[in-house]
C-alpha cells in the first residue's frame, strides 16, 4: 500500500461524497431544461442538505432505536462501496478490497437498512415503500449477477481494478456481450435507484412512489442522510457504468499527479454524459406499472443470459 | 478420539433413563438439560480437536449384528459436522434449562436420544452404524413431536407427526436399499471397504437416487420438502432449532459421505448435477415460501429449506468441479458448502430460540399478533436482527461469507467446457441471486413484522425479555456468528481436512486469516476490512452530524400521510393503518406466487344493498406435497383392497406362498451373485 495509493483512495471518497449531490441536482437541472422549466440550480441539493441538518429532527412517537441508527449505517455502507468503485484512478488503497459481489453485498446492506426505517413507525406507506422496494431488488439482484459473470468470464475475476485494467488495455475487445451485459446493467441501474421507468423521484406522495414512501416520516439530520444516501447511490452505480463500459482515461495504478489530473477529467466527463443521457431518458419516457415492474428486469436477466451464453459459444468454438 | 466420543455418546443414555424418571421427580429435567448442554459443548470440543490433531484408528464396538459390528471413528468431515451439532446443542440446552424445566417427560425422554442419534450418525465408521445413528434421529424426533402433540392435544400437532413418519419411513426405505447396495454381496460396510469398492454405471445412479430421495427428504430438499414446514414448528423452539439447525445437516453429512466422499471419486461431471438443480429448486422454493408465510417458525422452516438447498447446491457444483479436473475450485464450492452449513445452524438456532422468546413472552407466533417488539423486548430484538441480517446475507455477517464463495465458486464454474454445464451453471447462478434477494426479504418480513411498528394486539405490550441462561444462549449465538463471519478464511482453514474430503483437492481454498478467495488471480473477500471501512465511515459520520447539527430529535405524534388521529377504542392506533403479514407479502405473491406457488387473489364484494364489507381473499399453497400425497393415499387404499385376498387363503397357500419367496430369492442370488 503505497502512499500514492492511500492518497488516491481518501480524495476519491472525497470527491464521491462532494458530486454526488451535485451530480443529482444536475440531472434535475438537465430535466427541468428539457422541459422548457429554468430549473433551480445544480447546488440545490446541497443547500437543501444543509438546510436539513441545521433544522431540529422530530422522531414519531413509536419510533425505536432503528429510526436513529439506520441512516447512519445505511450511508456508511454506500459510501464504502463508493469508496470501491474506481472514478478517477485504479489502484487505489482498498482495490485490492474492490470486489463486484461485496458492491452489491453493501448496497444490500444499506437497501435492509432503508427497510427497516420504512417498517420502524408503523405506516402504510412505509411498509408498502419497503415491500415494494425489496421485491424489485429480488428482480434486479439475478440480473446484475449475470451480468457480473460476463465480465468473470472476459476478465477472470470480480475485481473492480482487474476488470477495469484488463478491459482498458483492450484486451477482451468489443463483444456482442458486452452490449446485451451493459443494456442489463443500465436496467438494473435504473430499478436500484428509483428512476424513471421504475420510479418517479419527483413526486411526493403518491400511491405508485416507492423509495419516497419509505422516508415519509424522517426528518432533520435523519432526511439528510437518507438524501444523501440515494445522492451518492446515483453516483456509485453512474462510476460503476463508467468504470466497466467506458475504462479509457482513468490513471492506471502508480501514476503521477498529471495522470491522476486527466483521469479526473475524463471521470468528469463521462460522468456528465452519463447525467445528460439519464436525464433525456427519464424525459422521453413514462413511468410503468408497478406490476410491470417485474417484466422490465426479468427482460435485463433474459439479456444478461443470453451475453453469458454467446460468450460461452464464443470461447467454445474458439 | 473415538473413545471419547463413545464416552460422550454413553453419556447421553442415563440422561435419556433420568428424562424419564421426571415423572416421579420433577427436579431431574434440569439434570437433563444440564447434562445435555455439557456433553453438547464436549462435542464441539471434541470436533475442534479432531480437526486440529486427527481422529485415529476407528473403534470397534463390542456390539452390533455378528457380520459387521460397530465402528465409530471421526475424521474431519464428521468432525466439522460435530463441531456444527456441538454448538447447537449447547444452545438449546442452554435455552432449555430456562424454558422447559417443567416439560413432559416423555419429551425429555426423546431429547437426549434425539442428539445420540445424531452424533452416533456423525462419529459412524461404517454404514450399519450410519443408518442405526439416522434412524435413532428419525425416531427420537418423531418421540417429540408426537409428546408435544400428546400435551396439546391439538389435530394439527397430530397430523404434522404422522406425517413426519411418514417422511421419516420413506427416507429409511430409501437409504437402508441406498447403504446395502454400496456393500454389494461382499458385505464389507466399513467406510475404509466402501471407498475401497467404488460403485459404477447403474448401480451408482441407483445409489445416488436413493439417497437424494432418502437422505433429501430429512433434510428438506425439493420435491420432498412439503412435511418440513409443518413439522418443524411444531415442536417447541428449541427443539425445532435442533431440527433445523443440526438435523438437516446431518441429512447433508449423509449426502456429502456417501454420494461425495465414498462415491464421489472418478466420477463425470454429470454425477453433482442432480445436487445442483435440486438444490437450486430447493432455495427458490423455499425462499419464495419464506416470503409468504403468515407464521413466524413456519417462515423460518422454509427459510431452512432455502439454505439446505444452497448448502447442498454447494456440495452438487464441487462435485461437478470436481469431475472435470478442477481441484482448485471444487474446493472452494465445497468449503462455501461447509462455510454456509456451520452459519446456517448457528444463525437459524438464534432465530428459532429468539422465535421461541417472542412466543413466550407475547404469546404469539402469528405475525399478524405482534409488532412493536422492540419496546417490549429490546435485547431478543438485536440478537434476532443479527439472524435476519446473517440470513439474509447481508455482509460482513456469516450468511454472506458462504453465499459469496459460493458465487464465486459458479462464477468460474463455465471452465468446465461442456456446453450444457455452462448453461446448467448460469441458470443456476440466477436462482442463486434471486433466492439470496427473496430470502432477505423473508428475513425484512420476519424481523419487521415482530419487532418494528406498532403492537398489533395489547398481549404484546406484556411482552418481557429473555431470562439469564436463554439470554446467555442469544448473545453466545449472536457471538459465534459474527466470528465466525469476520473470519471465515481462519474457519475454512480449520476444516481443510473437511473440505478436502469432500472436494477430493487437498490444496486449500486461497484462505489467509483475514480474507478467503477463489483463486489468486481472482477476487478476494475481507471480511473484516469491510467491517472496519463501514465502521470508521459510520462513525466519522457521527462525529461530523454531532458538530453540524446540534438540535436534539423531539417527539411527536406520527404523520402517517395525514391520517386523522385514531379515536379512543384504538390505542394502538388504526389496524389498517399497517401491513398485515399478507399485505407485505402482496407484491411477491403477484409477481411470483401466482406462478410458482398457485397463489391467488379474490374480492368478494356484498351484493347490492347488503350493508356487509367487501371480502378480500388471498393466499397461496405449495403444489408439490398435494401432488405427492393424494396419487399416494389412493395406491394404499388400492393396495390394501387388493391385499384382501390373501385373507381367505389357507395354511398350505401360504406355505406355498412362503416358499416360492424362498425360491424366488434363491434364484436372484445365483443369477445377480458372484461368479
Amino acid at each position: 500500500m503505497t502512499p500514492g495509493a492511500i492518497f488516491t483512495q481518501l480524495v476519491h471518497l472525497a470527491l464521491m461524497l462532494a458530486l454526488a449531490p451535485l451530480l443529482v441536482g444536475l440531472v434535475r437541472w438537465l430535466k427541468a431544461r428539457l422541459m422548457g422549466r429554468r430549473g433551480p440550480s445544480p447546488l440545490q441539493p446541497w443547500r437543501d442538505l444543509a438546510k436539513l441538518a441545521r433544522k431540529q429532527p422530530l422522531l414519531a412517537e413509536s419510533a425505536s432505536v432503528m429510526s436513529v441508527a439506520t441512516p447512519y449505517l445505511a450511508l456508511a455502507a454506500t459510501s464504502a462501496a463508493a469508496a470501491l468503485v474506481p472514478g478517477f484512478a485504479r489502484g487505489m488503497a482498498l482495490a485490492p478490497m474492490a470486489d463486484l459481489i461485496l458492491v452489491a453485498g453493501l448496497l444490500a446492506l444499506s437497501r435492509f437498512a432503508l427497510a427497516l426505517a420504512a417498517m420502524d413507525v408503523g405506516t402504510a406507506f412505509g411498509d408498502l415503500g419497503a415491500a415494494r422496494e425489496m421485491s424489485f431488488a429480488a428482480f434486479a439482484e439475478p440480473a446484475f449477477i449475470l451480468s457480473v459473470l460476463c465480465f468473470a468470464i472476459l476478465a477472470g475475476s470480480t475485481n473492480l481494478d482487474a476488470i477495469g485494467a484488463a478491459f482498458a488495455d483492450g484486451g477482451p475487445g468489443l463483444r456482442i456481450s458486452l452490449l446485451l451485459a451493459l443494456l442489463a446493467l443500465l436496467a438494473v441501474a435504473l430499478a436500484e435507484n428509483g428512476r424513471m421507468p421504475v420510479d418517479n423521484p419527483a413526486t411526493h406522495l403518491e400511491l405508485t412512489m416507492v423509495h419516497e414512501a419509505m422516508l415519509l416520516e424522517t426528518s432533520g439530520r435523519y432526511l439528510a442522510l437518507w438524501e444523501m444516501q440515494a445522492a451518492l447511490r446515483l453516483m456509485l452505480w453512474l462510476s460503476l457504468l463508467a468504470a466497466l463500459f467506458l475504462p479509457f482515461g482513468t490513471a492506471p495504478a502508480f501514476s503521477g499527479l498529471g495522470g491522476w489530473l486527466l483521469g479526473l477529467l475524463a471521470w468528469v466527463v463521462k460522468l456528465g454524459a452519463l447525467a445528460v443521457a439519464l436525464a433525456v431518458f427519464e424525459s422521453a419516457i413514462a413511468k410503468m406499472r408497478v406490476f410491470r415492474v417485474p417484466e422490465f428486469l426479468g427482460a435485463a436477466l433474459l439479456l444478461a443470459l443470453l451475453g453469458a451464453v454467446f460468450l460461452f459459444l464464443s470461447t467454445g468454438l474458439a | 478420539m473415538s473413545a471419547v466420543l463413545a464416552t460422550l455418546l454413553l453419556m447421553l443414555l442415563p440422561l435419556a433413563l433420568a428424562g424419564g424418571g421426571a415423572a416421579r421427580w420433577p427436579a431431574l429435567a434440569r439434570l437433563v438439560h444440564g447434562g445435555c448442554f455439557l456433553v453438547s459443548l464436549g462435542f464441539a470440543a471434541l470436533g475442534v480437536a479432531v480437526l486440529v490433531f486427527g481422529g485415529g484408528d476407528p473403534l470397534l464396538l463390542p456390539v452390533g449384528p455378528p457380520w459387521a459390528p460397530l465402528s465409530l471413528a471421526l475424521d474431519g468431515l464428521s468432525a466439522w459436522f460435530l463441531l456444527l451439532l456441538g454448538l447447537v446443542g449447547a444452545a438449546t440446552g442452554l435455552f432449555a434449562w430456562t424454558h422447559e424445566a417443567e416439560a413432559p417427560p416423555r419429551r425429555l425422554l426423546c431429547y437426549p436420544l434425539f442428539l445420540f442419534g445424531m452424533a452416533l450418525c456423525l462419529g459412524a465408521a461404517d454404514g450399519f452404524t450410519l443408518i442405526l445413528g439416522f434412524e435413532a434421529m428419525s425416531l427420537a424426533s418423531w418421540g417429540l413431536l408426537v409428546a408435544r402433540a400428546m400435551e396439546t392435544r391439538g389435530e394439527g400437532e397430530r397430523l404434522a407427526a404422522r406425517l413426519y413418519l411418514g417422511f421419516a419411513l420413506f427416507g429409511a426405505a430409501c437409504l437402508i436399499p441406498a447403504i446395502g447396495l454400496m456393500g454389494g454381496l461382499a458385505g464389507d460396510l466399513s467406510f475404509a471397504g466402501l471407498r475401497a469398492a467404488p460403485m459404477q454405471g447403474g448401480m451408482a445412479a441407483l445409489v445416488m437416487a436413493l439417497v437424494l430421495l432418502g437422505a433429501g427428504s430429512k433434510a428438506g430438499l425439493v420435491p420432498l420438502h412439503g412435511w418440513l414446514p409443518i413439522a418443524h414448528p411444531v415442536a417447541p423452539a428449541g427443539v425445532s432449532a435442533l431440527m433445523s439447525g443440526a438435523m438437516t445437516k446431518v441429512a447433508l453429512y449423509v449426502v456429502a459421505r456417501l454420494v461425495l466422499d465414498l462415491g464421489g471419486p472418478a466420477q463425470p461431471p454429470a454425477w453433482g448435477a442432480p445436487l445442483l438443480v435440486i438444490g437450486a429448486a430447493s432455495a427458490l422454493f423455499g425462499a419464495l415460501r419464506a416470503t409468504q408465510e403468515v407464521d413466524g417458525k413456519v417462515l423460518l422452516a422454509c427459510s431452512t429449506i432455502e439454505h439446505v438447498g444452497l448448502v447442498a447446491m454447494g456440495l452438487g457444483l464441487s462435485a461437478v468441479l470436481r469431475g472435470a479436473d478442477l481441484g482448485p475450485l471444487a474446493s472452494v464450492a465445497a468449503g462455501a458448502a461447509l462455510l454456509h452449513a456451520l452459519g446456517h445452524a448457528l444463525f437459524k438456532t438464534l432465530l428459532f430460540l429468539s422465535a421461541g422468546e417472542v412466543e413466550h413472552g407475547a404469546g404469539s407466533r402469528r405475525l399478524d399478533a405482534l409488532g412493536g417488539l422492540i419496546h417490549a423486548m429490546p435485547l431478543v430484538a438485536l440478537c434476532a436482527l443479527f439472524g435476519a441480517a446473517a440470513a439474509a446475507a447481508l455482509p460482513p455477517l456469516v450468511g454472506f461469507a458462504g453465499e459469496w464463495l459460493l458465487l464465486q465458486a459458479l462464477l468460474s464454474a463455465w471452465r468446465v467446457g461442456a456446453l450444457w454445464v455452462q448453461v446448467m451453471v448460469a441458470a443456476v447462478t440466477a436462482v442463486v441471486a434471486l433466492s439470496t434477494a427473496l430470502g432477505a426479504m423473508a428475513m425484512l418480513r420476519f424481523w419487521g413484522l415482530c419487532f418494528l411498528g406498532r403492537a398489533r394486539t395489547p398481549r404484546t405490550l406484556g411482552a418481557q425479555d429473555a431470562a439469564p441462561p436463554a439470554r446467555a444462549a442469544l448473545v453466545a449465538l449472536v457471538v459465534l456468528a459474527t466470528g465466525a463471519g469476520l473470519l471465515p478464511g481462519s474457519l475454512l482453514a480449520l476444516g481443510a481436512p473437511a473440505v478436502a474430503q469432500v472436494s477430493g483437492h487437498a490444496g486449500l481454498v486461497v484462505a489467509g486469516p483475514w480474507s478467503v478467495g477463489a483463486a489468486t488471480a481472482a477476487s478476494a473477500y475481507w471480511p473484516l476490512g469491510v467491517l472496519l471501512l463501514v465502521a470508521i465511515v459510520a462513525a466519522a459520520l457521527v462525529a461530523g452530524l454531532r458538530r453540524l447539527s446540534l438540535q436534539p430529535a423531539a417527539r411527536g405524534p406520527v404523520w402517517d400521510g395525514g391520517f386523522i388521529a385514531p379515536p379512543a377504542h384504538l390505542p394502538f392506533g388504526d389496524p389498517a393503518t399497517q401491513a398485515s403479514a399478507a399485505g407485505f407479502a402482496q407484491p411477491l405473491r403477484r409477481m411470483l406466487g401466482t406462478r410458482l406457488l398457485m397463489a391467488r387473489e379474490a374480492v368478494h364484494f356484498a351484493a347490492p344493498g347488503d350493508p356487509a364489507p367487501a371480502r378480500l381473499e388471498a393466499g397461496f399453497r405449495d403444489p408439490v406435497l398435494p401432488a405427492f400425497l393424494r396419487p399416494l393415499l389412493i395406491a394404499r387404499d388400492r393396495l390394501a383392497q387388493a391385499a384382501e385376498w390373501l385373507r381367505d387363503l389357507s395354511i398350505r397357500q401360504f406355505l406355498g406362498i412362503a416358499f416360492g419367496t424362498l425360491l424366488l430369492l434363491l434364484a436372484l442370488l445365483a443369477l445377480a451373485g458372484p461368479p
